[in-house]
């Protein structure tokens, strides 16, 4: 009986100490979505503050201001970013399942020397190639386009890993039956087994897409002018020392943030079961 | 197993299927990487780039330096400190007890990771800020402590600053892979151990962090290497300029050089000793957790 009580005890502590935790890890979103309801000039002087957190009102001006002010620049570059996770995701998802399908499910040679390749690749930083892809970029003329943007991230090799771990579990039955329906290795491939990797690529679609929604360093440097910025470089270019941007910038880091977020409320399990993935490697 | 008349086809079609990653890994990793180590014995200027052997080495060891070198240390080595034991404890709490709340607790401890980088460094600028009134300030005051200007006031608060960040939107993250590894323990040895009569404290330093060495492992690997790569929030705190360098990372460092001053020579120099610094610090710490002995053991 005691010891009930004092399990129930220790559980309370529990879990009041990991709601207390979630305030930590959720006020600066709130605090967020509350100050896009500010006028700019008061966040500059007193930024956020506990006091007057939530506006007396709920003005919708900062987002009227997102589509009609600076000739609309915010939405050229919300249809930039839109552009770039579409390409980039079905691109990279495409490429790298057909490449991890090929390492799972064959016995070749050459098979483990290319895959610990791409899981070589997987631990080069991004940031020591920066300078020779910008030159290779220049080169190609690609400065301030899509391609440029997205062609050095078209197959990712954290995709070709995860689909090559998700492949090699699929029953060899699978193929022989297709082969024995007289389908070719491709159609096998596109007709059987990727419907059957579903889940996989759920997961990975996810992924690329946030990632490509967020990245920020290369899109940095390939795209110089600001009609052809993405959201994240838009709004960083408003964060000037000075702060006469920040209706535009506060409510634009909503308005960016947001559709991830719904993604995320919808979609949790892929969201995990890719994370998981990253357990594997090690 | 192989039927005769697919045999010829078997043969060649898997090289069709590793083909795309041959290629990319071609242009975009290697000719890169190749042409990285070059550029750094070079002097490139458009039309008249030429040799200079170690010059770029020499140049690239001064005051600039030293300041990334030693906030990117710093930085590495604070955040795996508190990213490793924090979200360890976390999920171990989170592995027992009501599975469906704790699902929702993961989900809130993961959701500031999905936020860009650029909306991260934007809150938590406006959140530390100079003024009296910002949170972060009205925290210290509570504690007695003056206000502190947290982007130009120095090493000590521009790191808190950036090391902040880094707790809010990764422990969550860590927190994920961590419950994925305490998945993987049967749950006959914690009955066990209770059996024999152990507490929460004693299965948790007994059985869990033993049980999750190669999480750990993993973790800290991808920290080191999170760590070295970091730039994006110091761009945003400080746009390169930061005061006596207290927000300059190595990254930082190859930005300026290569970028803002247009030096990709002595750019590259920097990616070269960056990887060598990566590479030297994830096997030292291998090597202290005992991972190449496992590998052996296996």
């Amino acid at each position: 009986m005691r010891r009930k009580v004092s399990a129930g005890l220790a559980d309370a502590i529990k879990y009041a100490l990991l709601a207390a935790l979630v305030v930590f890890f959720l006020l600066p979103i709130f605090s967020l979505l509350m100050a896009s309801f500010k006028s700019g000039k008061e966040l500059m002087r007193y930024g956020i503050s506990f006091k007057g957190m939530i506006p007396p009102r709920f003005d919708p001006k900062n987002f009227v201001y997102l589509v009609t002010g600076k000739d609309g620049i915010y939405l050229s570059w919300f249809r930039n970013s839109v552009i770039v996770l579409a390409a980039q995701t079905v691109l990279s998802l495409g490429l790298s399942s057909f490449v991890g399908y090929g390492l799972g499910v064959y016995r070749f040679k050459g098979r483990n020397a290319i895959t610990v390749m791409v899981l070589l690749v997987m631990m080069v930083p991004l940031q020591i190639l920066l300078l020779p892809l910008y030159a290779m970029i220049v080169n190609f003329k690609l400065m301030n386009t899509y391609q440029g943007v997205i062609l050095p991230f078209m197959v990712s090799p954290f995709a070709i890993f995860f689909f090559r771990q998700f492949a090699s579990g699929i029953p060899k039955d699978y193929l022989d039956a297709g082969r024995i329906e007289g389908l070719g290795e491709f159609n096998i491939f596109l007709f059987i087994c990727a419907p059957l990797m579903a889940p996989a690529f759920g997961a990975m679609a996810i992924l690329m897409a946030q990632q490509s929604w967020n990245n920020f360093l290369w899109p940095l440097i390939v795209m110089t002018t600001g009609e052809m910025f993405t959201l994240p470089i838009g709004l960083a270019s408003l964060l000037t020392p000075y702060g006469n941007n920040y209706d535009m910038l506060i409510a634009g880091s909503c308005a960016a943030s947001v559709p991830i977020i719904i993604v995320f409320v919808f979609f949790q399990r892929y969201f995990i079961s890719g994370m998981n993935a990253g357990g594997i490697k090690g | 197993m192989k039927r005769k008349s697919l045999g010829a086809s078997l043969r060649y079609v898997p090289y069709v299927f590793v083909l795309p990653f041959l290629i990319s890994f071609a242009v975009f990793y290697v000719y890169p990487i190749a042409a990285s180590v070059v550029m750094s014995f070079q002097n490139v200027v458009p039309g008249r780039t030429a040799f200079i052997g170690l010059d770029n080495y020499r140049r690239i060891v001064d005051q600039d330096f030293f300041d990334a070198l030693r906030v990117s240390f710093t930085y590495t080595a604070v955040t795996i400190l508190i990213l490793i034991p924090g979200p360890l404890v976390l999920a171990a709490m989170l592995n027992v007890g009501r599975r469906r709340t704790n699902t929702v607790f993961r989900a809130l401890y993961f959701l500031p990771s999905l936020v860009s980088v650029v909306v991260a460094g934007t809150i938590f600028r406006l959140i530390f800020a100079t003024s009296a009134r910002g949170m972060a300030n009205t925290i210290l005051s509570w504690l007695k402590i003056p206000a502190v200007d947290w982007i130009m006031g120095g090493s000590l608060t521009a790191m808190s600053l950036m090391v902040a960040v880094a707790v809010w939107r990764w422990t969550g993250v860590n927190v994920v892979y961590f419950m994925s590894g305490l998945q993987s323990i049967p749950e006959e040895l914690y009955e066990a151990a209770e059996i024999d009569g152990a507490g929460p404290l004693r299965k948790f330093f007994a059985l869990t962090v033993p049980l999750l060495k190669p999480t750990v492992i993993f973790v800290t690997t991808i920290s080191v290497f999170g760590g070295f790569a970091m730039f994006e929030e110091s761009y945003i705190f400080w746009r390169g300029l930061s005061p006596n360098n207290v927000g300059l990372t190595l990254v930082g460092l190859l930005f300026k050089r290569g970028f803002q001053q247009g030096e990709l020579g002595l750019g590259s120099a920097v990616g070269i000793v960056l990887i060598a610094v990566v590479f030297a610090v994830s096997m030292a710490q291998l090597k202290l957790f005992g991972f190449f002995k496992q590998e052996e053991k296996e």
